[in-house]
């Protein structure tokens, strides 16, 4: 079975589409949603009503410190994030932020998590930046595989018998065996804000039955995503950003 | 868990273990057999029992992941690979023969012989670092040669694969190797750069070639490490009639420093194939290692021990190709050698690793018996050659860039093909076809050329005024 995980939509529209539709293209069977569906983009409605479809069809969804800070706004978050938010608050109908609201910090399904950030602490939205924080992410948990989002750049973690951490950046389109006889942490780029300087959408794809993950990029109308984010008010700085995908 | 002990006629997922060929240090070898596959295989099982060396799980687990994702000649074929939550092991083809190994007892070999085994090694390493893979554990026991000739590179578990995790590095931060064979960037903990295979290769040749190891057998790190600083005796220091083109290449092989080494397996295969094209250094001449002044240089020489950048193996491979140019020494009038001329000019510009091999064909008669002097009693070849050098001087390359080549063939289109294919030429340049009367009835050569060649091909022509 092949599942495709999306992290980091970030009201992207035209980024979502193009990464659903090279999914589907792909031969994706199920969905995984990896938090962040709201904040910095201009379709939130549309956005989170395809989230709530692809849920009410069988897709497992978490939530992202985004998605919270709809209904509980954070301290932490930067100022652009900030307005984003406020804008998105305004926008956002009751039915989609009692979804928002309602979505589980994490997801287990059979030998794999799904999360938004570092799981040990889901709530405290800790980015996996290194193998200090993904080691304590793996410690939390006992499934073979886990999932997350949130520091908008892949990466591709392993834990061993031998309690070694190994880190690795990984290479687009080429999948890689996640070995039986290690634990592993997959970190997604976003779909609706690569910040690893590539400004395609990033998601991945991974083959259940052959045990491997492939790292995917889908190229998207950059230039329809940042005029609506210009239109909608929204600071310029979130729109220019998504060309050089930083 | 206790596993049931392995069997002769024991059976894992469908192959049947017949007998134990070897037991080594991180794994024992199975011949099998498997319904339906008429391939001799073999299964390789590690030692994965508790308290077993943790880099044996390890390395296992690299070839595990590349292994079958490898293909070609110069590997052998993946038939299947294991779960190490059951039982793990990988089926691979069993390549009939015995590996270089077997050659210890003759050693020293003569010199054509060795030139002939680096040759169609270099060119395995060129296949292997094109998927992507540094094998660094290149020694006579890893590689075999297939009854067709090709050399199979055997054993992935100490390989880095440069769009795969590599398990090795992260889990030990320390080198693993075959100590005689190491590289001293290996030694540093380098393990994405190809050329260290050059290196190991160039170990080999040596030691093939003098009957004595380079740097010694050395065990100990601090041993081992002493290559970062102490250059190796000239081989022409231990046998007289040591050719000097072989020195050349075996001890630019042996640079300490990756970049003095050829930057490619495919042109270290080309110089090997073309000995009385390579172009000698002060190298060849050595007849000392060098003095203690220049080692103690060397070794408190804190530029050397730096480590190097991170550049993925194919960024390397790419920026070093073999560009051929087929000169039609009769065109001159027409402009297209000026055109080709330029061409050529643009892309070593671009990749000043790149070299570069300009050919002319001779075209023999089907029927009629070829002389090779004319009627002055002169060398055509030699003229051939001339003309080839005439035409690249303008380049104003670096000798060690450029080779002359005369074939002779009766058709000059596969005599080119055939040349491209067997010296790993990247990009073939190549005149369009003149319009004359005479080219229209000989066909056309670079149409042939472009359609058939395993590599890029550019059919150059010089602009032509429109017609109205």
């Amino acid at each position: 079975m092949l599942i495709a995980f999306f992290a980091d939509i970030h009201a992207n529209r035209q980024a979502f589409e193009a990464c659903l539709a090279q999914a589907r293209q792909r031969g994706a069977e199920r969905y995984v949603l990896l938090g962040d569906y709201v904040g910095y983009g201009a379709d939130p409605i549309w956005t989170t009503e395809t989230v709530m479809a692809l849920v009410a069809d069988g897709a497992k969804a978490v939530r992202g410190n985004h998605d919270q800070a709809i209904d509980t706004p954070s301290g932490s978050m930067n100022v652009e994030a900030q307005v984003a938010l406020e804008w998105t608050r305004g926008v956002l109908g009751a039915a989609e932020r009692q979804f928002l609201s309602a979505l589980p910090m994490t997801q287990r399904d059979g030998d794999r998590l799904y999360v938004h950030a570092e799981a040990s602490d889901p709530e405290k939205w800790i980015y996996v930046q290194s193998t200090v924080e993904a080691s304590r992410s793996l410690m939390a948990t006992d499934a073979q595989m886990s999932f997350c989002g949130h520091i908008h750049q892949p990466a591709l973690y392993s834990l061993s018998s031998a309690a070694k951490m190994t880190a690795f950046t990984p290479v687009t389109d080429v999948p890689i065996p996640l070995l039986p006889g290690r634990r592993w942490l997959a970190v997604l780029g976003a779909v609706g804000q690569p910040r690893d300087g590539n400004p395609a959408a990033a998601y991945a794809l991974l083959d259940t039955d052959k045990r491997e993950l492939t790292y995917c990029r889908a190229a998207y109308d950059v230039e329809a995503a940042a005029d609506r984010i210009r239109k909608a008010g929204l600071p310029v700085w979130l729109a220019e950003r998504l060309f050089r995908g930083t | 868990m206790v596993k049931p002990l392995l069997t002769a006629g024991s059976m894992i997922d469908g192959f049947r273990l017949e007998a134990a060929v070897h037991r080594g240090g991180m794994a024992t070898l199975w011949r099998v057999t498997r319904d339906g596959i008429d391939t001799p295989m073999l299964m390789k099982l590690p030692h994965i029992a508790e308290g077993a060396d943790p880099a044996a799980v390890v390395s296992f687990e690299m070839e595990q992941m590349i292994l079958p994702r490898l293909s070609g000649p110069h590997v052998p074929k993946c038939f299947g690979v294991g779960d190490f939550a059951v039982q793990p092991y990988v089926v691979m083809e069993q390549i009939p023969g015995q590996s270089l190994l077997s050659r210890l007892g003759d050693l020293p070999l003569p010199y054509a012989d060795v030139a002939d085994i680096g040759a169609r090694i270099a060119t395995a390493l060129d296949d292997l670092h094109r998927q992507h893979v540094v094998h660094l554990d290149i020694k006579p026991s890893n590689i075999v040669f297939r009854a067709t000739g090709e050399a199979v590179l055997l054993d992935y578990g100490l390989s880095h694969h440069a769009q795969l995790p590599d398990l090795m590095q992260e889990e030990f931060r320390v080198p693993f190797g075959t100590a005689p064979y190491m590289s001293p960037e290996q030694l540093r903990d380098i393990r994405n750069d190809p050329r260290s295979d050059l290196f190991a290769l160039g170990v080999l040749l040596y030691f093939f070639s003098t009957g004595q190891r380079p740097f010694g057998e050395s065990e100990s790190l601090r041993g081992m490490r002493r290559r970062l600083w102490r250059d190796p005796h000239p081989p022409r220091q231990l046998r007289k009639d040591y050719p000097l083109w072989l020195q050349e290449i075996v001890l630019k092989c042996l640079e300490i420093e990756p970049a003095w080494r050829y930057p490619t397996a495919a042109q270290l295969a080309f110089e090997l194939a073309h000995p009385d094209q390579v172009k000698l250094t002060q190298r060849a001449e050595r007849m000392k290692r060098d003095p203690w002044t220049v080692v103690l240089r060397r070794r408190f020489n804190t530029d050397l021990k730096k480590p190097r950048g991170k550049a993925p193996v194919s960024a390397q491979l790419h920026s070093a190709p073999i560009v051929a140019v087929a000169i039609d020494l009769d065109a001159e009038s027409s402009g297209v050698n000026e055109a080709l001329r330029l061409s050529a000019q643009r892309l070593l510009a671009m990749l000043p690793s790149a070299r570069l091999a300009c050919l002319n064909v001779r075209r023999l008669g089907r029927i009629a018996l070829d002389t090779t002097l004319d009627e002055q009693g002169h060398s055509k070849q030699i003229d051939r050659l001339v003309g080839l050098r005439h035409w690249a001087a303008p380049l104003k390359l670096d000798e060690q860039r450029l080779t002359v080549h005369v074939l002779e063939a009766v058709d000059p289109a596969t005599a080119i093909l055939d040349f491209a294919e067997n010296n790993r030429v990247d990009h073939i340049l190549i005149g369009a076809r003149q319009a004359s009367v005479m080219r229209k009835l000989l066909g056309s050569v670079s149409a042939k050329v472009a359609a058939e060649a395993t590599c890029s091909v550019t059919v150059v022509r010089p602009r032509r005024p429109s017609t109205p």
